[in-house]
């Protein structure tokens, strides 16, 4: 029984699949196979996006100890490493506890609800040459598609819990991704139109120039947002600490709680897989056909780092200021980028409608001076509402009579 | 479009939604007793519209021990501990404001020594205060603990060094009726120059991390404003109304100790807002360190107690105000004597609970965050709010 994957078939491109389909294949019948390698595929994206979850949730939280100028968890394991695996014994043999008057189909759905768009947005990033597990024509619509069910989850978190902490942050939260979905979508609509395609493989492959530099306003904007959806300072109001307590996993504990936790740390990783494939050239750097994955998982921890640093150091605003935050600066900002990148595209491109190098570089550098100048011009237009004129504190000092 | 021109201007369904506002149904809240950021075991029941604040009722006494009943079976020189447990980040001044009303009692004299310890113990504890109340107003803000641990950093210093002095760190019992408990040891002096030493760039980084910070900006700039006339009618004081913009610190006004000798400015902001507050508190600080430093220079040796029995017998019906600037506000010890050895009235003005009136004024029309925040600036402390 010889099974060969057709190639119009979807997952025809993904290596890895063809390889465990076609071993499979020799013993087992297709369908089945067909199967086999999909769960094997499966099993490999969750397990390995747990994993990374709770490798980061360590790092991060040695990453904000030292930011704190403490040590950080280092007892158990070498460095700490297996402080992830404590905290798991912990949370699995906690009582899982479900409030009265909480609606208990909802609230045991939402720990699965939030952590399924994670895993899935890791369906469509290609971590090496042709790795991906489903290089999709429509990868970035399907992102954008996925990572909206948070949005679902986090409300049904709030209404199931039956608290009034949890239904603050689920409409703080509902509130928050609804209105940064906008400008993120506005923001990607530039690198596609660079690429030329919604597939992110063709965004890799188009990236000779990182559209970091060909696409700086685009990347701020997705830069804010994302941390916007990510629930994470200073934009974590849906479970601010300090004001809702947890928000809306407040009634989460046990199991539930660390499947939570697991979907946070991990949207950080996926997330930043996605920034790094959308702009910072993916798995491509010296070596790639070989050491593709390095330079992938090299870049990840580069954003994930910095996302960690700006938790580590901004206080948190307020509902209307962030809201106000996303329509009046980043919306603007991600379409003046979209308006400027589509000229550019228009005029520059050749016969085939493709850019090269040298076009990418112009294209960068109009971008920076277009990106530099909205900034100026936001910034003055939005500086007497940070700073309202007048001096800084209208202070004095009284001066005691001996001085 | 076609759906409003249809409906005309006439029909009730455009009625409603021109005139009427969104409303939506006011929730009811209990902010604490156990909450993260009430700062103790303040309850507050607030009703939200939304995010906005309707009503406010605060509720307190979750933490009332009978302070002031307790000195009353207690002889005068351990009512001294009770103190230490009214606002328990600033124990030193609780102590000093208690040893100054029972030396009024008993018509004493300080050594001078003394003095300037107790001057130089309370500005260190000052700071000690001032700091936790910057980092849990930072913390309130949501910062993830960075500032807090900062400020943490420096005050565990301090705390160390009040360790040298009497043993303990937060429960001091250092100021004594008549002197202070012992004199500061020898290695105290170096170990105290080290911290000021390194006080500098260690509080640079946290004013360089956020006393310009934008979003500490925006976020308190303008809220929760406190009028002038509105905080004197409450006889709200400390960094409070001085951040309102009155001149009131009871260091210049009626100075005790060894504060005549002290060369210090005293703060006032006029915006009355959170971030002025939080300035306010910030600039003490610098002149806090400043006034340590003179005492540093001042103090010469000599003896630290006066020389005071220890059961304290003060005459009968005397009555005695000692009278602070703690770090919180006007703090103030009124005993009463009956010839006994214990108190026969002590009654504790807490600048907190007073501090604490104002709070409906602050918050009714703002946000749940800025409520958060504002607490935070008012830096209570629910040990000495309920005493």
């Amino acid at each position: 029984m010889n099974c060969i994957l057709a190639p119009d078939n979807i997952l025809h491109e993904t290596l890895l699949f063809r390889v465990i389909y076609e071993g499979v294949g020799a013993m087992l019948p297709c369908g089945l196979s067909y199967a086999v390698a999909g769960i094997a595929i499966m099993l490999l994206l969750v397990n390995g996006v747990l994993l990374g979850a709770g490798l980061f949730s360590w790092v991060e939280r040695r990453l904000i100890g030292r930011f704190h100028n403490r040590v950080g968890p280092n007892r158990w394991g070498p460095f700490g490493t297996l402080q992830p695996l404590a905290d798991l014994v912990k949370l699995i043999f906690k009582e899982d506890l479900t409030p009265r008057g909480a609606d208990r189909i909802l609230f045991s759905i939402v720990p699965v609800a939030m952590l399924a768009p994670v895993v899935l947005m890791m369906a469509v990033v290609p971590f090496a040459k042709d790795t991906a597990l489903a290089n999709l024509n429509v990868g970035v619509l399907y992102i954008l598609a996925v990572t909206s069910i948070t949005s679902i989850a986090i409300f049904m978190a709030g209404w199931a819990s039956n608290n009034r902490y949890a239904m603050f942050g689920a409409s703080r939260g509902v509130a928050v991704l609804i209105s940064y979905e906008v400008p993120v979508v506005m923001s990607l609509l530039g690198v596609v139109l660079v690429a030329g395609s919604m597939s992110l493989d063709d965004v890799v492959s188009a990236q000779t120039v990182p559209f970091l530099l060909v696409q700086p306003m685009a990347f701020f904007v997705f830069l804010a947002g994302t941390s916007a959806e990510l629930n994470r300072t200073p934009f974590d109001l849906a479970e601010a600490e300090s004001e809702i307590i947890a928000g809306y996993h407040i009634e989460y504990s046990g199991v539930k709680f660390a499947l939570i936790q697991a979907a946070e740390f991990g949207a950080v990783l996926t997330s930043s897989a996605v920034m790094v494939t959308l702009f910072l050239s993916g798995w491509s750097g010296p070596i790639s056909n070989y050491l593709g994955w390095a330079w992938f998982l090299m870049k990840i921890g580069v954003l994930a780092f910095i996302f960690s640093w700006v938790r580590a150091t901004f206080p948190r605003l307020r509902i209307d200021q962030m809201l106000a935050f996303a329509w009046k600066f980043l919306l603007p900002l991600s379409i003046i980028n979209l308006f400027a990148t589509a000229l550019e595209v228009y005029f520059f491109r050749d016969s085939a409608g493709a850019l090269d190098t040298t076009d990418l570089w112009i294209m960068a550098g109009i971008n920076f001076g277009v990106g530099l100048s909205c900034l100026l011009i936001f910034g003055t237009l939005i500086k007497e509402k940070v700073r309202p004129a007048g001096p800084l504190t209208g202070a004095t000092f009284s001066l005691g009579e001996a001085d | 479009m076609v759906v409003f021109f249809t409906l005309g201007t006439s029909s009730p369904w455009s009625t409603y939604l021109t005139t009427m506002p969104i409303q939506t149904e006011p929730m009811t809240v209990n902010i604490g007793p156990q909450h993260p950021s009430t700062h103790g075991v303040f309850r507050l029941r607030v009703t939200f519209d939304g995010e906005e604040i309707l009503e406010v009722e605060p509720i307190f006494g979750y933490l009332h021990r009978g302070t002031e009943k307790l000195a009353e079976s207690r002889n005068y020189t351990q009512v001294v501990t009770l103190t230490d447990r009214l606002d328990y980040v600033s124990s030193m001044i609780n102590n000093q404001a208690y040893c100054l009303a029972v030396e009024d009692l008993l018509e004493v004299e300080v050594p001078q020594r003394a003095k300037y310890l107790r001057t130089l113990t309370a500005e260190l504890q000052r700071v000690a205060s001032h700091l936790m109340g910057l980092g849990f107003f930072l913390q309130d803000l949501g910062t993830l603990g960075t500032p807090l641990m900062y400020s943490f950093r420096l005050r565990e210093r301090i705390l160390d060094l009040f360790e040298m002095l009497c043993g303990a760190r937060i429960t001091l019992s250092y100021s004594r009726p008549g002197g202070v408990f012992f004199d500061a040891p020898d290695d105290f002096w170096p170990a105290l120059d080290q911290f000021l030493k390194d006080f500098d760039t260690d509080y640079q980084e946290i004013e360089q991390l956020i006393l310009e910070n934008e979003i500490v900006m925006v976020r308190t700039r303008g809220v929760s404003v406190l009028p002038l006339d509105v905080a004197i009618n409450a006889s709200v004081s400390g960094p409070v109304l001085r951040a309102s913009g009155l001149d009131w610190d009871w260091r210049k006004m009626a100075p005790y100790d060894a504060y005549d000798r002290m060369e210090f400015d005293v703060p006032i902001a006029t915006g009355g807002d959170n971030y002025d507050r939080f300035w306010v508190r910030i600039q003490e600080i610098h002149q806090s360190i400043r006034i340590v430093k003179q005492c540093i220079k001042q103090i010469e040796p000599g003896p630290t107690r006066a020389d005071v029995p220890l059961i304290l017998r003060p005459p009968i019906g005397a009555e005695a105000y000692g009278r602070v600037e703690a770090s919180k506000g006007e703090l103030a010890f009124y005993l009463v004597s009956d010839g006994g050895i214990s108190p026969y009235r002590c009654k504790v003005r807490s600048p907190s609970l007073i501090n604490l009136t104002v709070t409906e004024h602050l918050l009714v029309g703002w946000k749940l965050a800025d409520m958060i925040v504002t607490l935070g600036s008012l830096d209570i402390n629910m040990g000495e709010v309920d005493r």
